[in-house]
């Protein structure tokens, strides 16, 4: 488990999921799930296939209605049975999403990627957003590839690219589904260092991953869920 | 009225049974002929549709039962008579033909049978004060391409400066008079008569502007049966059984015992009377006739490629829109798009341009430019639609999400995410739509448009072959769309997503 001197106020919680109940027809995905996450921590959460934490990241980031429970990060609320379009967008300036297969947009340079929200979400000047991407992409070591197309990228610096995009609007809470699925030890390694950075930096992560070596190293706490629900007494720090 | 059963069968099966039948007895004589709005020419007889009447129909039996054989016919639209009879898909053509300089340059003609006189028509409201083509300036004056009338309406376009409007058939032009899309139009008398009959609201002039002649014609090679039948012809001229055809059908005048006087002394009897056709391309060489057709080629062209890139942005514009109602919108419109998409994939395109210009004339009077860019923008719309909307399903759902999670709204997952992408993915189809919109463009002459491969067609039976009409009109639409093609394959390659 990650030992490194970070210091988190016990009271500054950023994120609070509460009872969480979400069902896909007649399944039950998610049976009452309740997370709390401090400022600066890094979550696993951890469990077999159609366990549920990929669905619990998509619901944190407004892609999945629940039926009932609530989510709360930052200060936004969601509630069940769907947020209206100023809540999701209030959240999504709180939230940065990871997907498995980083999902960058085909047609626009890594650059074009990182600037997109920004400019257009955002209203962020054109070249105050170019500024700031380059330098999220130099803080991930991927500068240098900023006018390459995603199809140009290696699977690694695909991710940092994905990385950078989320936290091109500064969101304090970033969400990653399966960060090391397709790394190589090396690169696993270079990730962990990386969140861990940004851990340091105040901001909070919350992955769903198989890998429990990573999580073992890397997480400051580790959620197992089976079933849509989380198996007692698993959260640990 | 005497009636002969006949048997439409198609040219091409015709052409290939005619080796079987020529060799047995009886043999049959294969007589080709427009029925489309032919009366008195040719047209189904009212009562049984399976039966022909008229008067071509009541000549061309008398000309196979004098030779000992069957009338068999051959249904051929008006404007390929010469060439499928030309290439042998019937023995003879007959169907109101007139008597002109190519025609006789080109094939057998037969000795003329009726003399009909070019009158021009006008609304009741206009009958005193254009009497004359020379009435006419700045005028739109319709009539049936490939005719002798066109003909004298384009030395009138440049004489008087009225506008030559072609039509494929004898009975919109008077439709199109009588709601104000023309104010003239020029016809033989028996089409105007038989016209006046059955409509109001328009009146034939008294003064003869043109007189023709109606023939049969034959492939130059059957010079002997050609023969054969001008014997037959003239022994019908003098001994009244042409005149009871005639009588028959309303159309006997005393224009035909002149003419048949004038036939049985021997005396030679010109194509045209009234209208001077010493400048008719028949009667140049082909190179003269290709160079002095090439302007008007090239201004057909121009209508071709504007006509082609307004409708095609037009398409593109409304098959986005489709496209984009079908994979956003409700319930209730994504129902009325696809009852929109499948009623225009399921029904010829020929249809719905005719139902956009004559069908709604009643309530909307387009004009003809308009309607054949409606209608062809419309159509295609459809089917582009159906490619944005394969392209736009075809982005991955992570995309989508992705954007959404950047907190983009989606508007603008669509304009800046999705639509680009799907662009690119589209673009090939398009090119490829765009490239057979500009030979589709063509299908709008029925709407009077005068483009490419119509006034080919004009060069083709006014010349009496379609060698150089043909290798000019390839050349032209392949200058237009190759360019297109290499635009395309450049924008290809430089919005490829995938690396070079």
């Amino acid at each position: 488990m990650a030992g490194d001197a970070v210091v988190i106020d016990a009271a500054d919680l950023v994120m609070r999921v509460d009872g969480l109940q979400l069902q896909r027809g007649p399944r039950a995905i998610l049976q009452g799930v309740s997370v709390d996450v401090r400022r600066g921590e890094m979550i696993a959460v951890m469990g077999p296939s159609g366990s549920g934490k990929t669905t619990i990241l998509r619901a944190i980031a407004g892609l999945e209605r629940f039926q009932s429970g609530s989510i709360s990060v930052d200060g936004v609320a969601l509630t069940g049975g769907g947020a209206s379009s100023d809540t999701l967008r209030a959240l999504r300036r709180k939230v940065g999403m990871v997907f498995q297969f980083h999902c960058l947009f085909e047609h626009l340079t890594a650059l074009d990627n990182v600037c997109l929200a920004p400019v257009h979400a955002h209203r962020v000047p054109a070249d105050a957003a170019k500024r700031r991407a380059m330098e999220l992409l130099a803080a991930f070591g991927v500068d240098h590839r900023a006018g390459a197309l995603p199809c140009q990228l290696s699977g690694g610096e695909a991710q940092r690219v994905a990385i950078a995009r989320a936290l091109a609007v500064d969101p304090p809470v970033l969400l990653m589904d399966e960060p090391t699925a397709s790394l190589d030890p090396e690169r696993r390694a270079e990730l962990g260092a990386l969140l861990n950075g940004l851990r340091r930096q105040g901001r909070t992560l919350l992955i769903s991953t198989h890998d429990e070596d990573f999580a073992q190293e890397f997480a400051t706490c580790i959620v197992r869920l089976r079933d849509g629900v989380i198996v007692p007494d698993a959260r640990s720090a | 009225m005497s009636v002969i059963l006949v048997s439409a069968v198609s040219a091409i099966s015709a052409g290939s049974a005619f080796s079987v039948v020529a060799a047995q007895a009886p043999r049959v004589l294969r007589w080709a002929g427009d029925p489309e709005g032919g009366a008195p020419f040719v047209e189904a007889d009212p009562s049984r549709l399976d039966r022909l009447v008229g008067f071509d129909v009541e000549i061309a039996g008398l000309l196979a039962s004098r030779i000992g054989r069957t009338p068999e016919f051959v249904n051929i639209r008006f404007e390929s008579i010469d060439q499928s009879v030309a290439r042998g898909d019937a023995d003879i053509g007959m169907s109101g033909i007139e008597d002109t300089p190519a025609r006789r340059t080109a094939l057998a003609v037969t000795s003329p049978y009726y003399e009909f006189r070019e009158v021009i028509s006008v609304r009741d409201g206009d009958a005193s004060r254009f009497r004359s083509l020379a009435d006419l300036r700045d005028k739109r004056v319709g009539t049936l391409g490939g005719t002798i009338a066109y003909e004298i309406l384009l030395r009138a376009e440049r004489e008087h400066g009225l506008h030559a409007v072609s039509y494929e058939d004898d009975v919109h032009p008077y439709s199109d008079l009588v709601i104000g899309r023309l104010d003239a139009v020029l016809l033989d008398n028996v089409l105007a008569e038989r016209r006046h009959r059955a409509m109001r609201g328009f009146t034939i002039q008294p003064e003869t502007v043109a007189i023709g002649h109606y023939v049969g014609v034959l492939s130059a090679s059957n010079a002997l049966l050609r023969d054969s039948f001008d014997d037959i012809l003239r022994t019908a001229m003098r001994d009244g059984t042409l005149e009871r055809i005639f009588r028959t059908w309303g159309v006997w005048n005393e224009d035909q015992p002149k003419l048949y006087a004038r036939v049985l002394a021997g005396e030679p009897i010109p194509p045209v009377v009234g209208f001077d056709t010493s400048g008719s391309v028949a009667t140049m060489s082909r190179w003269e006739a290709a160079r002095q057709y090439l302007p008007s080629l090239l201004r057909a062209s121009v209508v071709t490629i504007v006509l082609s890139c307004l409708a095609m942005g037009l398409a593109v514009v409304v098959g986005v829109l489709i496209a984009t109602g079908r994979v956003y919108g409700g319930r209730i419109a994504r129902l009325a798009l696809v009852g929109y998409v499948e009623l225009i994939r399921g029904t010829p395109i020929l249809l719905q341009l005719f139902v956009l210009y004559y069908g709604l004339a009643a309530a909307i009077r387009l004009p003809a430019f308009v309607a054949a860019l409606l209608g062809l923008a419309l159509n295609y719309a459809a089917y582009e639609s159906e490619i944005y909307r394969s392209a736009l399903e075809a982005i991955p759902v992570g995309q989508l999400e992705a954007a959404r999670t950047l907190g983009l709204s989606e508007r603008q997952v669509l304009t800046l995410v999705r639509a680009p992408q799907a662009f690119r993915l589209a673009l090939a189809p398009m090119t490829n739509d765009f490239v057979a919109m500009l030979k589709d463009s063509s299908l709008v002459s029925v709407l009077t448009v005068l483009e490419l491969t119509k006034q080919t067609q004009i060069f083709a039976t006014n010349l009496g072959s379609w060698v150089i009409p043909g290798t000019l009109c390839a050349a032209l639409y392949l200058a237009m769309s190759l360019p297109l093609a290499a635009l395309a394959r450049r924008m290809e390659r430089q919005w490829r997503v995938t690396p070079s």
